[in-house]
């Protein structure tokens, strides 16, 4: 799982004349709209071209459109992670790859071949996981482009750079723009981080996976899926005790399509294959290439137009429903103002080193602006004292008696939570 | 590069830089310390710095399964509250006699699976596997013979679950003595 930087196949470096026609005809000249900071002309070629550094996350069926559109329309200094390797399934709709890339990290093939085919393109690709890298790596990009299929890798990228926000550095913040479809219906979405609505804000937006009744998965079973999540939810645990389900082991999906076809055959139902298996238990959701090609085009507008100002970009989440005619909507999605990410308030603190826990939970109770009643407080890594449940209060009320400062470090973050915030709070902690 | 940090200016202290916190822990510890345990529900933490697994006992002090005392495993995943908490009962044998319990633990609960929404927390969860031990629900069958009887004869079904309770056994299930009085 290293980095590694590929050598350019037959791509020269240099450009063409007229290479950049088309485009040229947005950035060479402003428009009645156009933001007064445009610079139109060398400035902003030169920054699109030879500065700006833009990350893809997600080099499956919405990366392989977003690397060849990002690389297409100027952009030199690409980088792409992703953790999987290419499935003969996939050769379908992600173009990038061939029947002999399979079982090749996606990202290196994906890289490889953007390569070859757009001179002067450097792709950097990264096979591993996003939380493998840490803020200075997320530092380095103008911008971050996503690509993926996963809620909880995008709750993960999306936190990360909503605490990379530095108030003190302006490079600090990375436009955020996240892709995602599913069958004909698909979004788009821009996220300033801290500044607009973020991931987590629309969480309940999403379609949650479908569950069945786990007594009509247990008794009545009428559909294959219902056959499947027996064999996944109810008969291997039981057969295989504390043994954990891997959903990409071959020989354990063997097992389960095996069991639920017993199961459907039994119970006179058709339809169930190794492929809804498959599909039932690693929750995939059909990926149509078109479908993907409207949204990856999306984004990579958006990337485009805040990377150069040449236009207004997106306010800030585009949606469209293909599932019934063609629909689409654009919306601005408001920020959450509890959201456990970029909502909440945080308050500067200066206490004594002197100050007990006790002391602190006192002076927040009093502070008439914030309201608070029964404070539960934490840091990122410890239980400072908590309310309830009883164990655990238990266990944290000796703290109330310890100095702040002994649990603290100066400069570092108490979450704060009561039921009578409906947000959390964090208190920042400086000694005097 | 658009300039957002212009905008950035007249954004207030809101948009300060928070600590690494990741939301499922807010949400986990909001969760936790709001929770309304009457004298009936008990959890423990095994090792209380993993505030994401725990247990929860429930000794119901009216109804039918009165007197007992039931064991549930409460795992918290990172994705939560996007996922539903996963439940089970971790009766020593994991036997309970319960329409909606089945003999390896599972629990037919709604809101554990198809009816899970990220506003719900663990408290509804808690209310919710109270409220089976108040009102078994013969529609929703886990264990079907506990269900049929319920339905179809509620005098032998209290025999049962008193029996069950006991230590006793049911059409050759052996239950697990569950009484703590
Ligand atoms: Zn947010």
């Amino acid at each position: 799982m290293a980095t590694e930087v590929l050598t350019n196949g037959d791509a020269q470096a240099a450009d063409w004349p007229d290479r950049y026609y088309h485009v040229d005809q947005i950035l060479d000249r402003p428009g009645p709209r156009t933001d007064p900071s445009f610079m139109a002309g060398d400035g902003v070629k030169d920054f699109l071209r030879s500065q700006c550094k833009i990350l893809v996350i997600g080099a499956g069926g919405l990366g392989c459109e977003i690397l060849a559109n990002l690389a297409l329309s100027g952009f030199k200094d690409i980088h792409v992670i992703d953790m999987d390797t290419i499935d003969i399934s996939n050769l379908n709709r992600q173009f990038l790859f061939r029947p002999k890339d399979v079982g090749k990290p996606k990202a290196i093939v994906a890289a490889e071949f953007i390569m070859n085919r757009v001179p002067g393109v450097k792709v950097t690709p990264y096979y591993g996981k996003i939380q493998d890298k840490d803020d200075d790596y997320y530092m380095q990009f103008n911008l971050v482009i996503c690509g993926l299929d996963s809620v909880e890798a995008r709750r993960w990228i999306n936190a990360t750079l909503v605490n990379l926000v530095d108030p003190e550095n302006p490079e600090s913040l990375k436009p955020l723009i996240d892709g995602g479809t599913e069958g004909f219906k698909g979004q788009a979405r821009v996220i300033l981080p801290t500044i607009t609505s973020c991931y987590e804000c629309s969480l309940d937006m999403l379609n949650k996976p479908t569950a069945f009744p786990i007594c009509t998965i247990a008794n009545t079973p009428r559909l294959p899926e219902h056959c499947i999540e027996w064999a996944s939810v109810l008969e291997w645990p039981r057969v295989f005790q504390d043994k954990k389900l891997d959903t990409d082991d071959p020989e354990h999906i063997g097992w389960l399509y095996k069991t639920a076809l017993a199961r459907a055959k039994e119970f006179k139902i058709e339809g169930v294959t190794w492929s809804l298996t498959q599909g039932v238990v690693k929750n995939i959701i059909p990926a149509i290439a078109s479908t993907n090609a409207i949204i990856a085009a999306s984004c990579c507008n958006e990337a485009f137009k805040i990377a150069t100002s040449s236009a207004a970009y997106l306010n800030n989440y585009f949606m469209l429903i293909g599932t019934d005619g063609v629909y689409s909507y654009t919306f601005e999605h408001e920020k959450r103002e509890d959201c456990p990410v970029c909502g909440g308030e945080a308050l500067d603190i200066s206490i004594s080193r002197d100050w007990t826990v006790d002391r602190l939970i006192e002076m927040l109770i009093e502070k008439q602006d914030i309201q608070i009643k029964k404070p539960s407080l934490s840091t990122a890594t410890k239980q400072i004292y908590f309310q309830a449940p009883p164990q655990l209060e238990e266990l944290t009320r000796p703290n109330l008696e310890k100095k702040v400062s002994e649990l603290v470090e100066d400069g570092d973050h108490i979450t704060v939570t009561a039921s009578s915030l409906p947000f959390n709070l964090t208190l920042r902690v400086k000694y005097v | 590069m658009i300039k957002i940090w212009s905008m950035k200016k007249n954004e207030d202290a809101a948009a300060k830089r928070k600590p690494k916190t990741s939301a499922a822990q807010i949400r986990v510890q909001k969760d936790l310390t709001e929770l309304e345990l009457s004298s009936t529900m008990k959890t423990h933490f095994s090792d209380p710095a993993d505030l994401l697994n725990f247990t929860l006992t429930i000794t119901p002090d009216e109804g039918m399964y009165k007197g007992g005392a039931f064991v549930f495993s409460v795992n918290i995943n990172t994705n939560y509250p996007h996922e539903p908490p996963k439940v089970k009962c971790t009766q020593t044998g994991r036997q309970i006699y319960h329409p909606n319990v089945d003999l390896e633990g599972n629990v037919c609960l709604n809101i554990l699976r198809e009816d899970w929404k990220p506003v719900l927390n663990l408290n509804s969860v808690l209310v919710g596997l109270q409220y089976l031990f108040l009102e078994p629900n013969a529609d929703d069958p886990l264990n079907k013979e506990a269900a049929e009887e319920l339905r179809k004869n509620r005098e032998q079904f209290l025999h049962n679950v008193k029996l069950s309770m006991r230590g006793g056994s049911i059409r050759g299930v052996q239950y697990d003595r569950l009484l703590v009085q």
